[in-house]
């Protein structure tokens, strides 16, 4: 798909600038193009460096376990299929709280493991439980506390306030999480019903 | 709101460096060992920025994105949302580097100030590579029916990027 989507945007682009004659500033675009790229990695590498930094500190001081244990009873009230104390939760909860805390390198593991124990209690291999669905809703919808990739590239861009997107993505993630898991609940009802 | 946006950065990160002195890490030790992954992960990601950013580049300067947000603009005036944006939109869900590579973009060439700068960072922040997240972690147990997971998570997309249109249109009027 992302493959489709980007030989769309340059054949269209393309095919656009030749009818339209504007072939000088499409060259002009793309050499400009090009040598933005690495200019602008070099601009946010600072910063990404900076949280990754911090981020292998709150991983191995015990914040996010922390965190995990504040976060365990929601988690287990999402999953009502698995047996209480089934050793899926850990590894549920621990990744949730990772995302939370936007280190994407610490949450995938985690989240790898909790499949393999979702998959454990699966009848039908090859397809998906409903607590599988619900575990990976709550992993692309899931809430980031500090994106801070887009502040460092608002503030490598000059921004007066590079921050103050925080408080509206926080709010607009948890709408979309709170409609994720409300859409998973009905359809995993009206699923068990058919 | 304004106050929360602000403390964020400090606070989390007097948070973190407790943490670690509590439980008698070495942090700097550890502080450069996870940058020194950050590193790694942005020599990794210019690829994928390259591309976007050309193909990108290309789209706009050619007059296709305004062909575009014209036939898209009764939906667009509805939310008050910059066409600039409506790539990004579709993006986000699909490629993680190919979405930070449009985001990029509009906050360089709109202003990271801007109503479409402000909008593409809530965006870009807020939701999360839906496709990719399911290819992987279906992937990697032997899952290939993945029943209705694709229309909760890409519902969920539109909820948040439909959410974060009005949150911009409050925030930042």
């Amino acid at each position: 798909m992302v493959n489709w989507f980007w030989f769309v945007l340059m054949a269209a682009g393309i095919i656009f600038a030749a009818i339209s004659g504007e072939i000088s500033p499409l060259n002009d675009a793309i050499f400009a193009a090009a040598k933005d790229a690495p200019l602008l990695i070099i601009e946010l590498c600072g910063m990404i460096c900076l949280w990754t930094g911090l981020m292998k500190i709150a991983e191995k001081s015990g914040l996010v376990q922390l965190l995990g244990r504040a976060l365990s009873p929601l988690i287990r009230r999402l999953f009502p299929d698995i047996p209480p104390g089934h050793p899926a939760f850990p590894a549920i909860i621990m990744n949730v709280a990772a995302n939370l805390l936007g280190i994407g390198n610490a949450a995938t593991p985690f989240g790898l493991k909790a499949m393999e124990h979702l998959q454990a209690l699966n009848g039908q291999k090859d397809r998906a439980t409903p607590s599988m669905v619900t575990f990976l809703v709550l992993n692309t919808s899931c809430i980031t506390l500090m994106p801070t990739l887009v502040i460092s590239m608002r503030v490598s861009a000059g921004s007066l306030s590079p921050a103050a997107i925080v408080g509206p993505t926080i709010l607009a993630s948890t709408i979309g999480l709170c409609f994720a898991l409300l859409f998973d609940r009905l359809i995993r009802v009206w699923y068990r019903r058919r | 709101m304004e106050a929360l946006s602000l403390y964020a950065t400090p606070v989390l990160m007097i948070i973190i460096l407790l943490s670690g002195i509590i439980a008698r890490l070495p942090l700097y030790e550890l502080f450069v060992e996870g940058a020194m992954e950050g590193l790694q992960m942005c020599v990794k990601i210019l690829p994928y920025v390259l591309g976007m950013l050309v193909a990108i580049a290309v789209f706009r300067s050619s007059g296709a994105l305004e062909a575009l947000s014209v036939v898209l603009a009764p939906v667009c005036r509805l939310l008050n949302i910059p066409a600039e944006v409506l790539p990004l939109a579709i993006m986000r869900p699909l490629s993680g580097s190919g979405a930070l590579g449009i985001t990029a973009d509009i906050i360089e060439t709109s202003g990271p100030d801007s109503h479409a700068g402000l909008l593409a960072s809530v965006m870009q922040g807020s939701t999360d590579t839906t496709m990719y997240i399911l290819a992987v972690y279906f992937g990697a147990v032997g899952i290939k029916k993945y029943l209705y997971a694709p229309a909760v998570g890409l519902t969920a997309d539109m909820i948040s990027f439909i959410s974060a249109a009005i949150i911009c249109n409050i925030f930042f009027a």
